[in-house]
């Protein structure tokens, strides 16, 4: 039976946002219907014996048995298309500024508009002429979307064959045909927009090494844990921590093409945050506002559950959408335990026999799931394109052996670990640099090393030292740091300032707030040296105190906010300065001894 | 208590006899134009209504859960009533200065409010498009809030505590100097108390009377003797109330909920009273959306002048910050006052814990323009010096003190006098920003100026003290 025929289906039980639906015994797993006379979107998760039972995306307050449920013949999918851009959208793709416009500040139930402007026209350059043979992936034509992003119109997945007919360039809306295609089963009209189920990944030729970094202007991710275009990577931490913040920043400075933020049962004032700073902040590589590179998915904390949980499908879509276009596409999910969250309560609901802490036994695999859509690609148009996720976690507790930082662990690559201790001191980002891996290094160190040469080197000297001081300090807890030899306390020393004047950042300052690679080597340069000569003056018998006082130890602290991002110069000269009064200091106690 | 009006005694259908009964649920079969969550009273042989709210419902079965429980009722004379529609509130201005029960019912001995604007008490989530991104400072009075962690119009900061912690004094003067001032007319306080002493009631009640501001609270109390159930409506109540006051009246409001854990509990009490899936410790594993469905009430909208700020007070079972009530809630919140007992126990008042508070909305509510230029830079330095201060006594305490370092023995003294007079402040002391602010370059400035790494040498130069110079070392 198609979902136009008279078939008559009706509420048989409410339970929250578990619905059980009589006499719809032909819908299809995960088709969306309308509950209700409202019309309260849900999605079909279970049949049974004449029962369909549905998962409501809205609150099902007073929705009552015996009420009419309408098919509607098609999973849970997207509207892709120009106009995704700069827009922010709940879990299930409707546009929150439309809903402001049609119905107030309150999210009110049943509301629909279009997840795309129908009646807005773009320009449109067309790539296809009749006649040609066209495949799947390929673009059939050129929108700019905003300034920063060249939207291609893409034939979707599935559709080839030979244009009968193409649409000359001039200005269309989404919905309007721009060719029609003859394919194997009789012609094929081809819009701006096509619609793609979310639950579903879309396929590309295939999968890439990743092999280029996603640089992200923060120092412990660049310096120490590197993440590659293409690659996941998971950040845990309590509350307090800091996780939002690292995510926004990262957002807003990472070198990829297009950003996709997904608010996924977090704060409606952290949503609120990016909208307002996004517009303003520049684009470090273009100069332009960052939110013409952005799509934001809100589903905060006090929205449906259900939205909750399919909100991360959507996001992953759209930025799968735009890696078949070419792009390198981050999304950064915050955060991923409320949607494992959103998965249990749903469970729950159905009565799903529960493993680890109340999970359904399908975390590890719908986590593993999610994960795997990210990655670099050869998309079917033969390019390259990355999705690289960045997901947030909040273990309860700030434990980390719980269920979904655990399975986690097990699909990223990068693991950013964010420590209480250091959140209290307020030392931001808090990312632990001795509980944190990168399982990138080796892939990265090709394209880091072109940027900045030495990087290897550099940091795996860094990383002993603060191993080193980690030692020391737990010695010194004991005994004391005082009753440990210079030598050692050098390591508590520069461990020191690589905390103060390298490994912190302050998000708020301006020249801090972004830290281009080639500042981050030099920063790091300079510690080292201080290092190395500190290492060598106290070996030929000089005392720590004098290398601690030099006068420009106080400058290469302030260091990363004194100079901006291209003052290297300005830190050459810094450099120079260090070398000169380490040579003095040499100099003064080679005379002296002598 | 007085006698509590009928809920709405002209309306729907009612029915005889329940198939089964158990702790506050009542099954009635085959009832007809019913909804889920719909309000339902249930009538026993006294005669007496209670109230009840429809669990789950099926064509054949309706799961109501009674308000009140079930004891005294009969499987064969009960009677439900179905009321058409959920709970709602009836809200007007005029409700402000009166005393209600969790269900919004006048417990004052006055008439019940009038008004045509009833609301639904669950309210709709805000568009997060229409929110205005809170960053107007409110200036409590208070050292440890005002220069740390800071409170902004339309944040929620809850208050951790622990049982015999002077939470309710700290709220109490939070609310008297931040909201309640002769001069500030348009700020009003709803107050929602959820199975706390009635002492405790009374104490909130008389100290609003004494600052003279009586007329601009309303208290929802639902009572430690009051049903459970109840309780997870008083703070639903009350944010009703706050919504309308805010968005639509454009007041600023302060709402005060006491005590979240006692929420929490009845959470799980009903939870587990419908044979449900507990999660950690018990508690339903839908107890961070539930609690966000209240913290995320606070907070402005664009085109109303009000305000939603949130205080929830919670007490960590034995103190533990990890436990899953203030867990949960730190993940909600704009951050946290945590009360410490070692502060306490030390006779320093208020006992705000220096490293685990934390205001998330501070960054964009002080500095220049709102506080002072010195604001920011200077909280994170003391904020950084006394994390240190920790790591020294937690040093002093296995090696002794005469042992430490000169430097050492200076933070010492810092974390002393950061506790003794920058903490510290009496129950009545109204400290203006500008003195706390003062107050905090006057103690860092007993440390060295090259430890100050994180304050930029210009406001150094403005604020740092070098005659003090004397008590170093």
């Amino acid at each position: 039976m198609s979902p136009g025929e008279e078939e008559k289906s009706y509420v048989s039980r409410v339970n929250g946002p578990v619905v059980t639906v009589k006499g719809m015994g032909s819908a299809c797993m995960y088709e969306v219907v309308r509950v209700g006379e409202l019309g309260l979107a849900g999605e079909v998760v279970r049949q049974s014996a004449g029962c369909s039972i549905v998962q409501v995306y809205e609150d099902t307050s007073m929705l009552k048995p015996g009420a009419p449920v309408k098919r509607t013949g098609a999973p849970f999918s997207l509207w892709l298309g120009p106009g995704l851009m700069g827009n922010i959208y709940d879990g299930v793709q409707r546009p929150l500024r439309s809903l402001l416009a049609s119905g107030g500040s309150w999210i009110k139930r049943g509301g629909k508009t279009d997840p795309l402007d129908i009646s807005r026209r773009w320009e449109f350059e067309p790539l296809l002429k009749a006649g040609q043979e066209v495949a799947a992936g390929q673009a059939a034509g050129l929108v700019p979307e905003t300034p920063l992003v060249r939207h291609k119109v893409l034939v979707p997945p599935g559709m080839s064959g030979k244009v009968i007919s193409a649409a000359a360039a001039g200005s269309y809306s989404v919905t309007d045909t721009l060719a029609v295609v003859e394919t194997a089963r009789g012609p094929v009209e081809l819009k701006m927009m096509q619609k793609w189920p979310a639950r579903q990944a879309r396929p590309a030729a295939e999968r890439r090494r990743v092999s280029e970094p996603l640089v992200t202007g923060q120092r412990v991710i660049d310096t120490f844990f590197p993440i590659g275009k293409g690659g996941c990577a998971c950040i845990p931490g309590g509350f307090g921590t800091g996780k939002t913040i690292t995510q926004h920043q990262l957002a807003k400075w990472s070198d990829a093409g297009i950003i996709i933020f997904i608010g996924c049962g977090e704060r409606g004032n952290e949503m609120t945050e990016v909208l307002r700073e996004f517009p303003e902040l520049k684009d470090p590589r273009t100069g332009r506002p960052l939110m013409e590179r952005t799509i934001l998915i809100a589903n905060t904390s006090n929205m449906p559950v259900a939205a909750r949980e399919i909100s991360i499908y959507t996001g992953i879509t759209m930025a799968e959408y735009y890696r078949d276009m070419g792009y390198d596409v981050a999304v950064f999910a915050d955060s991923t335990s409320r949607w494992a969250e959103a998965l249990r309560e749903m469970a729950v609901r159905l009565e799903e026999m529960p493993a680890e802490e109340g999970f359904p036994a399908s975390l590890p695999s719908r986590l593993a799931q999610f994960y795997e859509r990210g990655g670099a690609v050869t998309t079917l148009n033969k390019e390259p394109g990355s999705i690289s996720i960045v997901g947030a976690v909040s273990p309860p507790g700030g434990d980390f052996s719980e269920p979904v930082t655990q399975h986690t662990r097990r699909f990223t690559r990068v693991f950013w670990s964010l420590d209480t201790e250091l959140a209290n001191a307020r030392h931001y980002p808090s990312i632990n640099w001795l509980r944190s891996y990168s399982d990138y290094l080796d892939e990265v160190e090709p394209a880091w090393e072109k940027l900045c040469p030495g990087w290897r080197g550099l940091r795996s000297e860094a990383m002993v030292v603060l191993q080193r001081e980690e030692h020391y300090q737990q010695i010194g807890r004991l005994i004391g740091p005082d009753a440990l030899p210079d030598g050692q306390r050098l390591y508590l020393f520069i461990g020191g300032i690589m905390r103060d004047g390298f490994l912190a950042q302050n998000a708020f300052e301006e020249k801090d707030m972004y830290c281009p690679p080639a500042k981050q080597a030099a920063l790091l340069g300079l510690i080292m040296a201080l290092y190395r000569g500190g290492r060598e003056y106290i070996k030929a018998g000089g005392s720590l105190k004098e290398i601690s006082s030099l006068p420009c130890v106080p400058a290469i602290l302030r260091a990363r906010t004194d100079y901006a991002g291209d003052d290297l110069a300005g830190l050459a000269g810094l450099s120079a300065r260090l070398a000169g009064e380490l040579e003095a200091l040499t100099a003064k106690s080679v005379t002296e001894g002598s | 208590m007085n006698k509590v009006r009928d809920y709405a005694p002209d309306r729907g259908l009612t029915y005889t006899g329940a198939s089964r009964m158990e702790g506050l649920l009542v099954a009635v079969e085959r009832v007809r134009d019913a909804g889920y969550d719909e309000l339902v009273e249930i009538t026993g042989p006294g005669g007496e209504p209670r109230l009840g709210r429809v669990l789950d419902i099926s064509e054949e079965l309706a799961l109501v859960q009674v308000l009140e429980g079930t004891g005294g009722l009969s499987g064969r004379t009960v009677r439900a009533r179905f009321l058409g529609e959920s709970l709602r509130l009836p809200v007007s201005e005029n409700m402000l200065g009166r005393v209600f029960d969790g269900l919004g019912r006048p417990m004052d001995g006055g008439p019940p409010p009038l008004s045509e604007d009833r609301r639904d008490v669950n309210g709709l989530p805000i568009n997060p498009v229409a929110r205005r991104y809170p960053r107007e400072f409110i200036q409590t009075g208070i050292s440890a809030i005002d220069g740390m962690n800071a409170l902004v119009r339309g944040q929620k900061l809850p208050i951790f505590s622990g049982n015999g912690l002077p939470h309710d004094k700290v709220c109490a003067q939070l609310v008297r100097q931040a909201c309640l001032p002769k001069d500030e007319a348009g700020f009003c306080v709803i107050f929602a108390a959820m199975g706390i002493k009635r002492d405790v009631a009374d104490y909130f009640r008389r100290d609003f009377a004494d600052s003279g501001a009586l007329s601009r609270v309303a208290m929802f109390l639902s009572l430690a003797d009051a049903a459970g159930v109840e309780r997870l409506l008083a703070p639903r109540a009350a944010l009703t109330l706050a919504e309308h006051l805010a968005f639509d009246c454009g007041r600023h409001v302060l709402v005060v909920l006491t005590d979240m854990t006692n929420y929490c509990e009845s959470l799980r009490e009903v939870g587990t009273a419908r044979g449900e899936m507990p999660g950690r410790k018990g508690y339903p594993g839908y107890l961070y959306s539930d609690l966000a469905s209240l913290y995320e009430r606070a907070g402005r909208v664009d085109g109303s002048p009000g305000s939603i700020t949130q205080t929830a007070i919670l007490t960590m079972p034995s103190d533990d910050i990890s436990h899953p009530v203030p867990d949960l809630t730190g993940y909600i919140t704009e951050g946290q006052i945590v009360l410490d007992r070692e502060l306490f126990q030390r006779g320093i008042y208020p006992p705000i814990a220096g490293l685990p508070s934390l205001s998330r909305l501070m960054k964009d509510g002080v500095g220049k323009g709102y506080t002072r230029e010195d604001h920011p830079a200077l909280a994170s330095q003391l904020f950084a010096c006394y994390a240190y201060v920790k790591r020294v006594r937690a040093l002093a305490d296995i090696i002794g003190e005469e042992e430490l370092g000169p430097g050492d023995k200076q933070y010492l003294k810092f974390g002393e006098a950061f506790e003794l007079r920058f903490l510290s402040q009496g129950e009545r002391e109204n400290r203006p920003i500008a003195r706390t602010l003062d107050l905090g370059w006057e103690i860092l400035s007993m440390l060295p100026r090259e430890e100050l790494r994180r304050v930029s040498g210009a406001l150094l130069d403005e604020h740092y003290a070098e005659e003090t110079g004397v008590e170093k070392g």
